[in-house]
């Protein structure tokens, strides 16, 4: 360890210039943005093309990318070695080339190579491997069942037949017990801003700090955790120093800054492979160092974009080896290298700066790509040039989201970033216990038929009194579901509090923690499939007449709905009440439970590509959706339910109240661009008011795709032409290549509603 | 002559969409009137053509569901009346305008200007709307009166005169023409149009509308026969070539005018 004399003078380097007094005194990098960022309300002409460097970088990705394509989508793979930050030798993109990278590190010691990471189950790690052809290390077979056990391991120990039922027939599913939970964001802007070793000698004082002296089951279990992230800061160290960097120490100026940074994301994908690994917000925190840079003349525009370009550069190339029920549930290959940029702050500064433009513009310096998962933190109060420059890179690339930042900073501050698909967390102050999602369209057919799975025809759910009436009675059917939803609440919340016991257990996140406050907040994010059929279900019951299908032992797998009913997606008051209280109510169910580590109950309408394999094990409902068809996605309306244009829908959806789902509205719109606008300027303009007007009225998300359906059917048909190669579209929750969705998914995404009035 | 006693305004609609984003300035509520008496063999909305069919709606129920979407509006959306032919039911616009404006929103009617006329009553009650009417999309389906005829079995002789009107009282206007291949895609008519729309003192907009081929199902649907069969979209240069002869560049008023 240094004296306190070298920390003082390696500080007054690295801060140099930096405003402030708190963020000096204590880990505090929110201060730091605050005292030290500088709004930018320019428009895009600073913006310059890539450089030389990033064209060839970008040139070798795209033929590895294409080589891993070409084999089955896995390029290469790792069976001999378990994954943890500091275990593989330094990997270049190209070992020959590799001065030529500004930003280094990768997850191996090869491009696109996968890590054998076999912590969340050895079971799936090695099935992984086998898939793709690979074999698994029989030295580690013998490790991680005879003597070491695994997360998923851990949770089968503890489920209960009831448990295990409910999960079989898919009522609850895609849990994340046979994969990592992720969605954990380090605020890993801490390793640039202040050096390891002095993250290191905060956790040592919080160990020190930890309990009042009673050993009680929550001080041991944070001791321990608390000493595992010091360990893992201490391998962080030397993984970069593998790579020829200190990193003990502040980063110095804006390159480093950005490799420091992303050393520390680095350290978290080579140690977890959780369904969302997401860099977090750090747009405005670089930019600090590029403007010191640039001012002092050591660095130019071309220099800054180059070092944005990189790093994303590196975003896109995060892999991980997965099963294939994993690629059923999340289609794609997805990492959820969510990049959270834009956004107020509370101060009422906007918190764009360039470098927020820099990170759009690497969607034209390098063309459109799914990761990093962008994600523009929106308000109708953010600078118009931006605006309209998120706008136009939507509008060309299809590749970007956009989240409310007027309803998230209200329970999150300013500093918070998306940690998945559409989630928020508090950067460095948050966790989540991630847990997927119950469907509650499922629900409403056991409601109807007292706990009978409608297409295993087993008992799943508690033998309620079933209907026997030929045709449904809506105050009947209400009883029914409330209670049956309770029963759903009680066991879903169960079987999550089992898995994140069994996955803080064997799969601790110490890399990822170690970067965040010891003292978390911790959040419990259950989530809701099939939400539009139960609304429209509810709706046919209510306004139309629906009559019962009953099979020959009387059980209920088909309805016949006669007359007219309204449907969610149309603005229409009668429907979207039904939405309201369905969120309301399963909400109310889940707080009333106790939630592992007292942590705050939350729930999403969001569903990833997963709804079509939801949509698989869900019979028919009384809303038309034949059994086995897609859910419709998150909190879209279901397919041809919307009749009155695209702001009716959206109108539809912002009525859910954002309070009522923290984790999150997820709702994907697929626009023709001849339906935006006649030529760009007016497509821009108008999109920008669309945005404007839907969260202006509290809507949480929107995922915009402009493009024609005849653009998908011809992908579909023709995946091998050049120009599909990085058609990038947006589905529930993240954006993904075209091409490599399956048939089924493609299907799916084709039949959905696309807004193309001319 | 005024009512004593206050009637509900009421008016047959086709449907209406929440997003129009193609029709006037910004993000627009539209409304599809019922009734149309040209038949352009272009007509992507045929089932607009019947008048007196559709759905009887008060001008207070359309104006309460618009106000959903003004959120959307910003400075220079609004709601925009097509069709059909709007013209054919003065009555209600007025009404409508006439209640929109008063609440600031911004009113623009799409029309051909088939019905236009100076006679009576039509005259005074056209005059009584264009109060109350910020902008006009004003169609010229052909410039010539031969062709015009041919496309959409109508004469083209009053449909100048209002164009030449609505620039005579300083109405803005947005010159809308379809280009159909074969039918209005000719340099020599194109000039002539250009000609035609020079002489008027009111043009904000000129747009060039490449016909398409998605209303043609509903021609199936209606068991009538498609009078372009085997005509494709003009090609992009073609498209061009149409801009560049009517100038469209040139009208730029459409990026300054406020309401």
């Amino acid at each position: 360890m240094e004296t306190t004399k070298d920390v003082a003078v390696t500080r007054a380097h690295a801060w140099d210039g930096f405003k402030g007094r708190i963020w000096k005194e204590e880990i505090n990098t929110r201060d730091f943005i605050k005292n030290n960022y500088t709004p930018y309300e320019g428009n895009s002409s600073f913006l310059v093309d890539p450089s030389d460097a990033t064209n060839e970088l970008w040139g070798k990705l795209q033929d590895l990318q294409k080589q891993e394509r070409a084999n089955g989508g896995v390029l290469d793979m790792d069976a001999d070695t378990v994954s943890f930050s500091n275990a593989f030798a330094p990997g270049y993109i190209d070992e020959k080339a590799k001065d030529s990278e500004a930003i280094v590190g990768l997850q191996t010691d090869k491009p696109l190579k996968r890590a054998f990471m076999p912590f969340g189950g050895i079971k799936m790690a090695e099935e992984a491997l086998t898939n793709y052809g690979y074999e698994p290390n029989p030295k580690f077979h013998e490790i991680f069942t005879k003597y070491h056990k695994t997360h998923n391991q851990g949770v089968f120990d503890t489920y209960t037949p009831e448990i295990r039922a409910a999960r079989r027939n898919k009522i609850i599913t895609g849990l994340p017990d046979t994969y990592g939970r992720g969605r954990i964001v380090g605020d890993y802007r801490r390793v640039a801003l202040y050096g390891i070793d002095y993250l290191m000698e905060e956790k040592f004082k919080d160990h020190e700090n930890c309990g009042d002296g009673t050993m009680t089951d929550d001080v041991i279990q944070l001791r321990e955790e608390i000493t595992d992230q010091y360990n893992a800061l201490k391998r962080m160290k030397e993984m970069a120093a593998s790579y020829g960097f200190d990193i003990s120490v502040p980063a110095v100026n804006a390159k480093e800054a950005v490799q420091w940074t992303y050393f520390g994301y680095l350290a978290a994908i080579k140690e977890q492979n959780g369904a969302a690994m997401s860099i977090g917000r750090i747009s405005t925190f670089l930019d600090i160092y590029i403007q010191r840079d640039i001012a002092n003349g050591t660095l130019t525009e071309d220099g800054a974009q180059e070092l944005i370009d990189h790093l994303v550069m590196k975003l896109r190339m995060v892999k991980f080896a997965r099963i294939p029920s994993y690629n059923e549930l999340f289609t794609g290959d997805p990492v959820w290298a969510t990049l959270s940029i834009g956004g107020m702050g509370v101060d009422g500064r906007s918190m764009v700066t360039k470098n927020d433009f820099r990170f759009l513009h690497t969607l034209e310096n390098m063309g459109p790509s799914p990761e990093p998962n962008l994600t523009v933190l929106y308000s109708s109060r953010l600078p118009e040039t931006f605006k309209d420059y998120a706008a136009k890179i939507s509008i060309d690339t299809s590749s970007i989201q956009y989240e409310n930042d007027d309803v998230m900073r209200v329970t999150w501050g300013d500093d918070y970033a998306i940690c998945c698909c559409v989630s928020a967390t508090q950067t460095g102050k948050e966790m989540q216990f991630f847990g997927a999602r119950a469907n509650l369209a499922k629900c409403l057919t056991y409601a109807i038929n007292g706990g009978v799975d409608e297409k295993n025809k087993v008992q799943v759910g508690p033998k309620y009194q079933a209907v026997t009436s030929e045709y449904l009675d809506y105050d009947e059917v209400m009883e029914k579901y409330e209670n049956m939803m309770d029963w759903l609440a009680g066991l879903y919340v169960n079987t999550l509090n089992l898995i994140h016991h069994s996955h803080d257990k064997y799969y601790y996140e110490a890399s990822e923690m170690a970067l965040i406050d010891t003292d978390v907040k911790r959040t419990f994010a259950t989530g809701i499939a099939g939400f539009s059929h139960v609304i429209d279900s509810l709706s046919a019951i209510k306004y139309a007449k629906v009559k019962t299908i009953r099979d020959e032992n009387g059980l209920v797998v088909d309805y016949e709905t006669e007359g007219e009913f309204p449907k969610y997606g149309n603005d229409d008051e009668r429907a979207d009440e039904i939405g309201v209280w369905l969120l309301k109510t399963f909400l109310e169910k889940i707080e009333k439970r106790h939630t592992y580590r007292n942590s705050e109950p939350t729930t999403s309408i969001l569903t990833i590509t997963s709804n079509v394999v939801y949509g698989k094990a869900t019979g028919s409902l009384p809303d038309g959706r034949r059994a086995g068809e897609p859910l419709s996605p998150g909190a879209n309306p279901s397919y041809g339910a919307e009749q009155n244009g695209l702001l009716a829908s959206l109108n539809s959806v912002a009525k859910l109240p954002y309070e009522y789902a923290l984790d999150g509205i997820s709702n994907t719109q697929s626009i023709n661009p001849d339906a935006l606008g006649h030529d760009e300027d007016d497509q821009v303009e108008n999109l920008v008011r669309v945005l404007d007007g839907y969260f202006d009225q509290g809507a949480h998300h929107l995922n915009v795709n402009v493009f024609g359906k005849e653009k998908l059917v011809d992908a579909m048909e023709h995946p091998e032409k050049e120009e599909y190669a990085n058609f990038t579209i947006r589905v529930s929750g993240y954006a993904v290549k075209f091409i490599d969705l399956t048939r089924e998914q493609q299907m799916d995404v084709i039949s959905r509603t696309f807004h193309d009035r001319m | 002559m005024t009512n004593l006693v206050e009637t509900k305004v009421t008016g047959f609609v086709h449907s209406t969409e929440s997003f129009g984003s193609v029709d006037g300035p910004g993000v627009r509520f539209i409304i599809f009137m019922q009734g149309c008496r040209m038949r352009c063999q272009f007509c992507h909305n045929p089932d607009t053509w019947n008048i007196g069919a559709g759905r009887e709606r008060s001008t207070d129920e359309l104006l309460n569901e618009a106000l959903k979407y003004r959120p959307y509006w910003g400075q220079k959306g609004g709601i925009t009346i097509s069709g059909g032919e709007p013209l054919l039911q003065l009555d209600f616009l007025i009404d409508i305008f006439k209640k929109a404006k008063a609440l600031g929103i911004n009113t623009t009617i799409d029309t051909c200007g088939k019905p236009f006329t100076h006679e009576e009553p039509f005259f005074s009650k056209f005059n009584e709307l264009m109060k109350y009417t910020d902008l006009l999309l004003f169609d010229i389906k052909h410039i010539d009166n031969e062709q015009h005829k041919i496309l959409t079995t109508q004469s083209n002789t009053n449909i100048l005169e209002m164009a030449t009107y609505l620039s005579d009282i300083g109405k803005p206007v947005w010159i809308r023409h379809v280009l159909v291949p074969e039918r209005s895609d000719y340099d020599e008519y194109l000039i002539r149009l250009d000609k035609f729309i020079k002489t008027l003192k009111n043009v904000d907009r000129v747009e060039i509308l490449p016909y398409h081929k998605l209303g043609m199902y509903k021609w199936q649907d209606m068991g009538i026969d498609y009078p372009l069969k085997g005509i494709d979209p003009p090609t992009e240069e073609r498209v061009s070539n149409a801009k560049k002869l009517l100038h469209t560049s040139d009208y730029r008023g459409y990026l300054t005018r406020s309401n």
